[in-house]
């Protein structure tokens, strides 16, 4: 019997081929809602605290951020991520949600969870944001709880409206942290977050916090006493499930040395991020002022057009880079980027020691790196290459 | 479900609970309504023949119009685009995709 004609295809949003012609001006757009936060995180690169009458009275209005949407729509923009500081501070939360919404786009929300009401719950239900609603969990009790958030109730909070978006049937997916008050309760969150409807598999956790994204010193000081020893991070992301069974292929992808080219991401490409006041960067994390466009004063296109491309084209000369990075088969593995450089030491292509150290030790870790060696070594590399056919064969 | 029967003297038109957006030459269909799709994260592209319908779906012209429209742009016979005409738009409304609007 013959099948009948299927007319319309269904395809999950993640990691869907949608574009068969060709791809979309721009793909992902971030957009921090507000740098407040009902949380005083320890790690936290950016929040500003909740009742900051100066920096609300700087955030984008529905307005503008409605006109930037629209353009990003425009452009192709399937998927929009809200996050901040906390997003759902922002009393407009709805309206800013809505708008995006009806654009088509995809809402990827980056909470808490501790500011949800039986509204926002309601309406994560009528009109679901598409990919689930990411809650960053800060420990397993109201102790844990208050030594990262440094509020006193922000447990039961959270709890509270993580509870609330559940029993609304709103899908979301729980994060932890490796932060010292929180690291010992991993497990406990682990099985936690498994008996969550919905989850699939072990939650993430972050295990290598960035520093200040403004390069506040005193703030990037903070974070600095909070990073696990190398040894210790690179065990952890080891023990990520599947890392050490699919590390071979994805080094056989991304094992070339970068040489003097800066970017290998997709940032300022296909995806920018808009900071709380109106300037787009090409990145979260790289607020450096050249990579700086006011898109209040402009439009997307001409950032992504301009300014972004000609910093996507940047190389550099500089010999540390050059000589390490630039040489160094494990960079697809490294978090070292132009972001992580301008945010560690001021520029765009510093070494940076602290993943590079990750890195290595993560690379003896799952066994491509001999002891002592360097990744930008031509022993390191013919190493990482033989297990690499071994294990394919 | 029931399958609904579709009668060519309706008009129909895209549900105010999905957004169709062009993109680069793809029609994508997004839900922005609880319960379309199986997973909370689904969208729909259309095939070829669904997008002339698609395009003709303006919540004024009922079924039979857009056929006889559509016979006139295009050799296929006229009953194998009725067949697929009917066939769109009942598994478009069995989705969600699209409401009946006005008919007889």
């Amino acid at each position: 019997m013959a099948q009948p004609k299927e007319y319309a295809r269904r395809t999950a949003a993640a990691g869907s081929v949608l574009w068969t012609h060709g791809q979309p001006r721009l793909a992902r757009l971030e957009i921090e809602l507000t740098e407040r936060c009902n949380n005083s995180c320890i790690h936290c690169y950016i929040n500003r605290p909740a009742d900051d009458v100066a920096a609300r009275a700087r955030e984008l209005s529905v307005a503008v951020l409605g006109r930037i949407l629209a353009e990003a729509a425009e452009l192709g923009c399937l998927t929009v991520r809200f996050t901040g500081g906390e997003p759902l501070l922002r009393p407009d939360f709805e309206e800013i949600y809505l708008i995006a919404r009806k654009l088509g786009m995809r809402v990827a929300l980056f909470t808490n969870a501790a500011l949800v009401t039986p509204a926002i719950a309601g309406l994560l239900k009528r009109v679901p944001p598409g990919p689930k609603v990411e809650v960053s969990v800060y420990g397993m009790s109201e102790a844990s709880s208050r030594k990262v958030t440094g509020i006193k109730g922000a447990f039961e909070a959270s709890r509270r409206g993580l509870r609330l978006l559940l029993e609304s049937a709103v899908p979301v997916v729980v994060k932890g942290t490796m932060l010292p008050p929180v690291k010992a309760e991993q497990e406990e969150l682990a099985a936690w977050a498994g008996t969550l409807p919905g989850a699939e598999g072990r939650p993430s956790f972050s295990v290598l916090f960035d520093l200040h994204c403004r390069r506040d010193p005193k703030k990037s000081r903070e974070i600095l006493r909070l990073r696990l020893p190398p040894g210790e991070a690179a065990r952890i992301l080891a023990d990520n499930a599947g890392f050490k069974e699919e590390i071979p292929d994805f080094l056989a992808s991304f094992s070339e040395a970068p040489g003097p080219g800066l970017f290998s991401c997709g940032a300022g490409l296909k995806s920018a991020c808009l900071d709380a006041y109106g300037t787009l960067y090409p990145c979260m994390l790289l607020r450096s002022p050249e990579a700086a466009y006011d898109v209040r004063r402009g439009t997307l296109r001409a950032a992504l057009d301009g300014p972004f491309r000609l910093l996507r084209e940047r190389t550099t000369a500089r010999p540390e880079y050059l000589d390490r990075c630039g040489r160094c088969f494990l960079k697809g593995l490294c978090e070292q980027c132009p972001a992580r450089s301008w945010i560690e030491c001021g520029d765009l292509d510093s070494p940076v020691e602290y993943f590079c150290e990750v890195t290595h030790a993560l690379a003896r870790e799952v066994g491509i790196l001999d002891p002592g060696k360097k990744s930008w070594e031509s022993g390191g590399v013919g190493k990482a290459r033989r297990t690499h056919r071994k294990r394919r064969s | 479900m029931m399958e609904p029967k579709i009668d060519m003297n309706d008009v129909y038109a895209p549900s105010e609970d999905i957004v169709a957006r062009e993109i680069e030459g793809e029609l994508i269909i997004v839900p922005i309504a609880s319960g379309i799709g199986d997973l909370e994260d689904e969208l729909y592209t259309l095939n070829p023949t669904g997008r002339l319908i698609w395009a003709k779906l303006d919540g004024k012209k009922d079924l039979r119009t857009i056929a006889a429209v559509m016979a006139a742009e295009h050799e296929s016979s006229p009953g194998e685009i009725e067949e697929d005409v009917i066939g769109f738009v009942k598994e478009l409304l069995i989705r969600r995709i699209v409401v009946r609007t006005g008919g007889k």
